[in-house]
This record gives C-alpha cells, sequence and structure tokens, in this order.
C-alpha cells in the first residue's frame, strides 16, 4: 500500500495539514483575544499560556482544546502537558476551553473533537504548552534568586537551586513566570524519561461522575431560562402546513408555541409541560419530497445497482485478467442498515441571545462549525457568539453535525422565545431525527488460485456520501469518491495483487453523518466476513490466511499474532461453540479480535469473550486504551447483534430503546484487552475498537453453526431456521 | 402541593403531581445528578431509591412520593466514601458518565440487599441499566471490589 494510494482520512489530514498549518505550534499560544471567564486570569491565578493556569495556592488548571466525550481527554491531555511541566499531579485540574483560533484543533485548523485524532494532534503542542511553562516558571525563580536558570531543578511543582538550597514553589512563581515572554524553541523528553506518559493513570473526572456533580449540557440552568422542545415533522425534509396549539396552551407551564424552521417549538417554563403540550399540538404537516422513502426498497435499488461497477476508487494489477484465469471464485453481498447514534444524553443546547451577544451552553464536539452557524441565525458576527462546552453525555460523532442542527434549531427557538432558551430533545427526537450512519451494500468477488490463495478482489459499495454538501466536501470527494465511503476497503491492508474497489453514490434525503469508526463501521465487517469466506473457499485457516496476507504489515501481523496467541486460536472449544478472527486498520492503528459464541436452539446469539490486541502507538493512558477498546467493542456488539432504522412511508419506524435496543450487562462478553508496546507516535483510540468485533462474531457463528451472516443486525429468526442465511 | 423527602431533607414541590419525579427533581428541585435517558423506563438512568428501593424517575408520578424517602446520587454519601463510589473511582468505570448516576444507584440497592452478590445476580438487578459507551464489564468488576470494600468496612 503505497502512501500515494492511501484515502480517506489520512488524504484529509495531510489535505487539512497544507491549509491550517499542520503542526506548526505557536510557542507563544497567546490568550485569546477577549477575556472569558475560563481563562481570566485573577489575582490568586496566573495563565503562563492559553493551555495552562497556575494557582498561588499551587493548583494547576489544564486548558482541554477538546471535548470530554467518556474518550478520557481531559485526563489524557493534562497528562501530556505535566509531563513537561512536572507539577505535582494531585494538583492538576481540567477545564473546557472557550471558543477561540488558539484551540483550532492542529491538524484540522477549526476548534473540533473528532475522528480519533485528539491525542495524536495534541501529542507535540500539550507537551510543548507544558514545557514552555515549565522554562518560564524556572527563569522566574533564576531571576529571583539571582542564579543561571540552568542551575534550577524542578520536582513535583516546585523550583530547586541545589547549590544554595533554595526552594520556591510554582504558585509562587505564577504571577513573575507571566510576564516573561515564552521561549522560541523548547527540547522535549526522550520517550525514556516519561514519568506519567505510560503509566496507568486515574481519569480525573470520574470522582464527578459518581456523585452527580458532572455537569451535562442537560444540567446547565441559566437565569430566566425556559424549556423547550419541537415538534419535527414525520418524515425528512417536511414542513408545517399549519398548526393548532389551543390545547397546547392550556397546559399551565406553557408560555408560548412558535414556528421555527424546523417545526413547531412548545416554550414552557420547564421540561415537562413543554412535552406535555407539544403531545396536545396539532401540525398538519407537508410531508416532502422524501414522504415514500422505504429502507426496503433502499435495499432493492442499492442491490441493483451493486451487480454494475461504480466509480473507481481503487485499482491494482489487472482484475479482468485475474477473473478470467482464476481456478475458484466466489461471490457475497453484505448489508448493514441506518445506524442512530443514541448517545445516553440526548441532544440539547441552551442559548442566550440578546441584541449584541449569543452565549451558547451545550455538549458539542464542533465549537467553530456551530459558532459559525449560530453566528448566521443570530445576525451576529462570529465573535459575538460565544459557545460554553459542557461534558458530552455521548458524542460518537453525533455532536459533531455539519449543519450543527441542534445547535441552529436552539437559536432559532430562542430568538422567538425572547428569553434564554433550553432545547431539550426527547429520545424519541433523537432516533427519529436522523444524521444516521448510512445503509450501506457490499457486493464482493473474489478469484482463488489453484492452491486457494486469493489473487483477485473486487468490491462494489453502495451508499450515501456523507461528506457531500459539508465543508469537509471539497477535501474529502476526490474524483467523485467520498473518501470515507470506501475507507478500510479501498486501503484494504492485506496483500492481494488484483484488486477493484469501486461505489455508487445514491443521493437519498435521509440526512448521514460520520457515527463512531465511520466508513470502516461498514467495510471492517464486510471486508473481513467476506475474508473469512475466501478462507474457507481456499480450504485455509481463517487466521492463517490473515496472517500470510499480512507478510508487509509487520504491525498489523503482530497485533493479529497476539490476539491469536492470547485466544488460543486453534485450542478445542466447549461444544457449540466457535471462535472468529478479524483485523481492521483504522485511524493509523491496528486492531484485531477474537470472538468467542454460540448459537441457542431459538437463535440467539451468546457473545462469551472477545480478545482484542491493539497497537495504537505510543501510549498515553493504558487504562483508557483499555476502556476505548472495552467501550467500542460493545458498541460494535451492539451493531451487530440489536440495532437499526429503518424507514417506511418516509417515517423513521424506531422510537426508544424497546425497538433500537442497547446491548445490555447480561449480554456483555468478557473482554481482554492486550496492548502492543510501541515507540511510535500514538494513533487513534476512541474508534478502531469498534470494526473488527461484527465481522470476527459473524465468523465465529459460521464456526459455530456453518451459516454466514451477511446482513446486520444478525437475527435469531434467521439463526433458528435450518439452512437459512448459509 | 406534595410533601417528601430528598436525602433525608423534607422539600415542598408545587407541580402537577402527575409529573415525573425525574423532573421535579431536576426542574423543580435543581438536583441535576438524576438523568433524563428515554422516559419509558428502558434506560435505567434515572434511577433513584424510593424508600430504599429502586425507581425509574421518568415513569413515577410525583404523587407516588408523597410521605416517602427519596434518595438520588447525591445523597449518596456526603463525600464519595460509599463503597461503589470508592470502587467506581478505583478502576475508572465512567467514561462520558451520563449513565453513572443509575448505574450506581441501582448496584446501590443491590448491595443493601445482597452483600456478596454474583454474577448472575449482577446481571439480574443491572440488566435496566443501559451504558452507551460500554462499561460493563467494568460495572461488574466494581460492583465485585464494592461488596469486597463493604464487608472490610463492617469488620472494622
Amino acid at each position: 500500500m503505497s502512501a500515494s494510494a492511501v484515502v480517506g482520512r489520512r488524504e484529509f489530514i495531510r489535505t487539512g495539514a497544507a491549509i491550517g498549518g499542520g503542526l506548526l505550534v505557536s510557542l507563544h499560544a497567546p490568550l485569546p483575544g477577549r477575556t472569558s471567564d475560563a481563562l481570566a486570569a485573577g489575582e490568586k491565578e496566573f495563565a503562563i499560556n492559553a493551555f495552562v493556569r497556575i494557582g498561588t495556592d499551587e493548583s494547576v488548571t489544564v486548558i482541554s482544546a477538546h471535548s470530554e466525550m467518556g474518550q478520557g481527554i481531559y485526563t489524557s491531555l493534562p497528562m501530556l502537558l505535566n509531563e513537561e511541566l512536572q507539577a505535582d499531579w494531585s494538583k492538576i485540574r481540567v477545564e473546557a476551553a472557550p471558543v477561540d483560533k488558539v484551540y483550532n484543533h492542529p491538524v484540522f485548523g477549526i476548534q473540533m473533537t473528532g475522528g480519533s485524532t485528539t491525542s495524536p494532534a495534541e501529542w507535540e503542542r500539550y507537551r510543548k504548552m507544558g514545557a514552555v511553562a515549565r522554562i518560564m516558571l524556572v527563569e522566574a525563580a533564576a531571576r529571583q534568586w539571582n542564579v543561571e536558570a540552568s542551575s534550577c531543578q524542578v520536582d513535583k511543582g516546585v523550583v530547586i537551586h541545589g547549590a544554595t538550597g533554595r526552594r520556591a514553589t510554582y504558585g509562587s512563581l505564577a504571577s513573575a513566570a507571566a510576564q516573561l515572554t515564552a521561549p522560541a524553541d523548547v527540547p522535549l523528553k526522550p520517550a525514556k524519561e516519561f514519568t506519567l506518559i505510560g503509566k496507568p493513570t486515574r481519569r480525573l473526572d470520574t470522582p464527578s461522575k459518581t456523585n452527580g456533580t458532572a455537569q451535562f449540557g442537560l444540567d446547565v440552568r441559566v437565569p430566566g431560562m425556559l424549556t423547550a422542545v419541537v415538534a419535527r415533522p414525520p418524515a425528512f425534509a417536511g414542513k408545517v402546513v399549519k398548526f393548532d396549539a389551543s390545547e397546547t396552551l392550556k397546559v399551565p407551564g406553557v408560555k408560548a408555541v412558535e414556528q421555527v424552521p424546523s417545526g413547531v417549538a412548545v416554550i414552557a417554563e420547564r421540561f415537562w409541560p413543554a412535552k406535555i403540550g407539544r403531545d396536545k399540538l396539532v401540525v398538519d404537516w407537508d410531508l416532502g419530497p422524501n414522504a415514500t422513502l422505504s429502507t426496503e426498497q433502499m435495499l432493492r435499488d442499492f442491490t441493483e445497482m451493486a451487480k454494475n461497477p461504480g466509480t473507481i476508487a481503487k485499482k491494482t494489477g489487472d482484475p479482468e485478467a485475474a477473473l478470467k484465469t482464476a481456478a475458484k471464485t466466489i461471490t457475497a453481498e453484505y448489508d448493514v442498515p441506518y445506524l442512530a447514534h443514541a448517545m445516553m444524553e440526548p441532544l440539547n443546547c441552551v442559548v442566550d441571545l440578546k441584541a449584541d451577544s449569543c452565549e451558547i451552553w451545550t455538549g458539542t464536539q464542533f465549537e467553530t462549525v456551530d459558532g459559525a452557524n449560530a453566528a448566521k441565525v443570530a445576525g451576529l458576527p462570529p465573535e459575538k457568539v460565544q459557545i460554553h462546552t459542557t461534558l458530552l453525555g455521548g458524542g460518537f460523532g453525533r455532536r459533531a453535525n455539519p449543519a450543527s442542527d441542534f445547535v441552529v434549531e436552539a437559536v432559532h427557538v430562542a430568538k422567538a422565545a425572547k428569553a434564554p432558551v433550553k432545547v431539550v430533545w426527547t429520545r424519541e427526537d433523537d432516533l427519529k431525527g436522523g444524521w444516521y450512519r448510512p445503509m450501506w451494500h457490499d457486493r464482493f468477488v473474489a478469484g482463488l488460485d489453484a492452491s486457494g490463495n486469493p489473487v483477485l478482489w473486487t468490491h462494489t459499495i453502495v451508499g450515501q456520501s456523507i461528506m457531500q454538501g459539508t465543508m469537509f466536501e471539497q477535501f474529502m470527494i476526490k474524483g467523485g469518491v467520498d473518501g470515507t465511503s470506501v475507507e478500510g476497503a479501498a486501503d484494504i491492508i492485506y496483500d492481494i495483487p488484483n484488486l477493484q474497489v469501486d461505489l455508487h453514490t445514491p443521493k437519498i434525503g435521509v440526512p448521514v453523518q460520520w457515527w463512531r469508526s465511520v466508513g470502516h463501521s461498514h467495510t471492517g465487517f464486510s471486508v473481513e466476513a467476506f475474508l473469512d469466506e475466501v478462507a474457507h473457499a481456499g480450504g485455509k485457516d481463517p487466521y492463517e490466511l490473515r496472517r500470510a496476507l499480512l507478510a508487509k504489515q509487520p504491525r498489523m501481523r503482530a497485533v493479529l499474532e497476539l490476539a491469536a496467541q492470547k485466544a488460543n486460536w486453534g485450542s478445542k472449544l466447549p461444544a457449540g461453540v466457535g471462535r472468529g478472527i478479524a483485523t481492521h486498520f483504522s485511524f493509523d492503528s491496528y486492531v484485531a479480535q477474537v470472538v468467542e459464541a454460540s448459537v441457542e436452539k431459538n437463535g440467539a446469539v451468546r457473545v462469551h469473550r472477545v480478545v482484542c490486541a491493539v497497537d495504537c502507538g505510543t501510549v498515553i493512558n493504558p487504562d483508557t486504551v483499555k476502556a476505548q477498546m472495552e467501550g467500542g467493542i460493545i458498541f460494535g456488539l451492539t451493531a451487530a447483534l440489536k440495532t437499526e432504522i429503518t424507514l417506511k412511508d418516509g417515517r423513521v419506524q424506531q422510537e426508544n430503546f424497546h425497538d433500537y435496543q442497547m446491548l445490555r450487562i447480561f449480554e456483555s462478553p468478557e473482554i481482554d484487552v492486550h496492548i502492543v508496546p510501541s515507540s511510535e507516535n500514538p494513533t487513534g483510540v476512541g474508534e478502531p475498537g469498534v470494526p473488527p468485533v461484527a465481522p470476527a462474531l459473524a465468523n465465529a457463528i459460521f464456526a459455530a453453526t456453518g451459516k454466514r451472516i451477511r446482513s446486520l443486525p444478525i437475527r435469531a429468526s434467521d439463526l433458528a431456521k435450518e439452512g437459512a442465511k448459509s | 402541593m406534595t410533601n417528601f423527602f430528598v436525602n433525608g431533607k423534607p422539600v415542598q414541590v408545587d407541580v402537577d403531581p402527575a409529573t415525573p419525579l425525574l423532573w421535579v427533581l431536576r426542574d423543580s428541585l435543581e438536583m441535576t445528578g438524576t438523568k433524563f435517558g428515554c422516559g419509558m423506563a428502558l434506560c435505567g438512568a434515572c434511577t433513584v431509591h424510593l424508600d430504599g428501593k429502586a425507581i425509574r424517575s421518568c415513569v413515577a408520578p410525583l404523587s407516588r412520593a408523597e410521605g416517602k424517602h427519596v434518595t438520588t446520587i447525591e445523597g449518596l454519601s456526603a463525600n464519595l466514601t460509599h463503597p461503589l463510589q470508592r470502587a467506581w473511582i478505583e478502576l475508572d468505570v465512567p467514561q462520558c458518565g451520563y449513565c453513572q448516576s443509575g448505574q450506581i444507584m441501582s448496584a446501590a440497592v443491590l448491595l443493601a440487599e445482597n452483600a456478596k452478590p454474583t454474577d448472575k445476580d449482577i446481571d439480574e438487578a443491572m440488566g435496566g441499566n443501559i451504558c452507551r459507551c460500554g462499561t460493563y464489564p467494568r460495572i461488574r468488576r466494581a460492583i465485585h471490589r464494592a461488596a469486597e470494600l463493604a464487608s472490610e468496612r463492617r469488620t472494622k
């Protein structure tokens, strides 16, 4: 796989780097232009740079440019900074950054959190900011003592001049240090001197998440605030024709009912009257252009489209010739449905709109985009919009909405309410609200040589583009191919000499979006499940075939071998239990998983154990990597076993967790995570755990039952019936 | 007017007694530790104790609390000293953390009724609580750990 052949995210990162200035770090990191609560350096606290404040009480506050949505970044970023700052770790606190250019993503050039990129992108900047601050604190002490800075040392937040035995704490030096000019360049510690990076470190946010004090967007309250829920159209892009609010307005606590572009807002003193008021609202809808959409029909259309090749995303060797000379060919088709993110905290947004300012409180992954979109609706310049990023009760991509749907709507509601307002989405609103992981259909043809080795692989992909119509379109869609549609497929990590990956991109009126692991969430499943079919067709062990095809991929091969070894690949299992294996390269990380599963007589799937091996470069907090793999596996199993969004007559058929079911604790397998030691730069962690688990499970079910799973979610009814899906 | 106790303190609330207790806690009493996840008793994020029993406050009308004692996550301990909180911190259970109030409140009733729960007991008691981040393996371990911590506390 040549660098130029790599499509998708890494392409975007390179392009984005050129635009955003790459990893160039301004060492001065000046404070944001305007004063904000978060950064106003009071008398007792001094901002050494935009990323760290030190208090006279020795407190050290690290400013996080990225949102905490469970991935542990509120601990990993302080770890990076303090690796160099060398303050007392017990004094470290963390705070969300205000919105300012200084906090822009070093690669993407906007303030955002996503794409499993925070640790890789901040690997240098946060360490440099810590180093700069330490150098300034030491310099302040040296000047006070009239000694050379180089003769001073630092130990847990204390500057020490060994020769004279003088000591000064960071807190006592902060004021003087904040006046100094930042050094032009700073050396960083070599890895062998790390004292914090790589050591299991307790998360800073855990205590607040065990006593109810953690503040999520839904918990925000501002003076005079009203609460609104919005009645949205039953079909995507539907419109209000007229509405009758007479019964709604009789509900005590309902203050107003106002039409907004997305529907009709019921504005009340509190949530419950707003919700009851919406139940009583009568809206006459124009269902609009998507009133007949049906996922059953889409599946038929996608299947038809896949019979012909689409736009070429990748071609190597001579697939046409290889098809003619192959000793054996096999064909298979795979399907996955639309999926909702279903974060536990439903979407919400607080807006306080005044004549010359717009303050927003929300859990977002997309501050710059939301700020710009909110400014347009508010009729204010972007600098008059301030976003207070709260903790996110899950994100998984949904809170990085390219249209800022939940923020823009809340600004409209605030305009109509003429008061500060919190817009709350119910679970039904969330599941029916669109912006799903697209539905996909994949058609494969593989050709084997006489020894059963794959020599040909063609993969036709059908599904909507998530980038079309977004600000990322120009970087992400090249030659008619959205890189995220084919990631994990066009850059397939296995060495197969004749390869073609092509893409059909139907335009459908269902809003779609990135969903944890993005394109890999479907290609991981289809590629790895089909490769299992190829192995069996060629009479090969699925592990051994992968190992052979990874001869030029030493990192993935090592991960595969570790997973197989830890799972005792090849050892005997209890009767009825099957073992399946899969790998997937995503977000520059290498993951392999082995699943042990069985199928009950009624077709119910039991997942007993998942063994996971990961190489994500240098590990910052090992326990966080493990937690993200565990969480990714359960997220992936939920998609494999439980969830689908379907449409009939333009309407989303799912409503709440009874028909969009999450994996529960009694269905959750034992999970063993093993990390491959590495000194490479850190790579993604939040998403790469997701893609391999569905195919590893499908392959385990085949091993247990002889039945192939080619469609998700896996249905017990299919497995219970003899011969189905095989 | 509805009178009841929250975390030991008497409270009086003047809202429609059909209002779910969840929204009384969050909007009227401004205690936001208890979370909204589904509104249909399907996810457990809103779990609180009513006279010591775990209930889903999103479907429990305020009237049901009349004269009774409600315990919320804020009332579990004054200072993170409940064995479940200690175990949760020790094992770094939460990720996004949104469901964890409900998880801990469900687990607290389990431990109050069963000092040494088995994996099966945990499955039964915790089956109504969803975690989208997938912290289930740690929740299981942390409940076992909390049982140990509680028994150490009793024997001290």
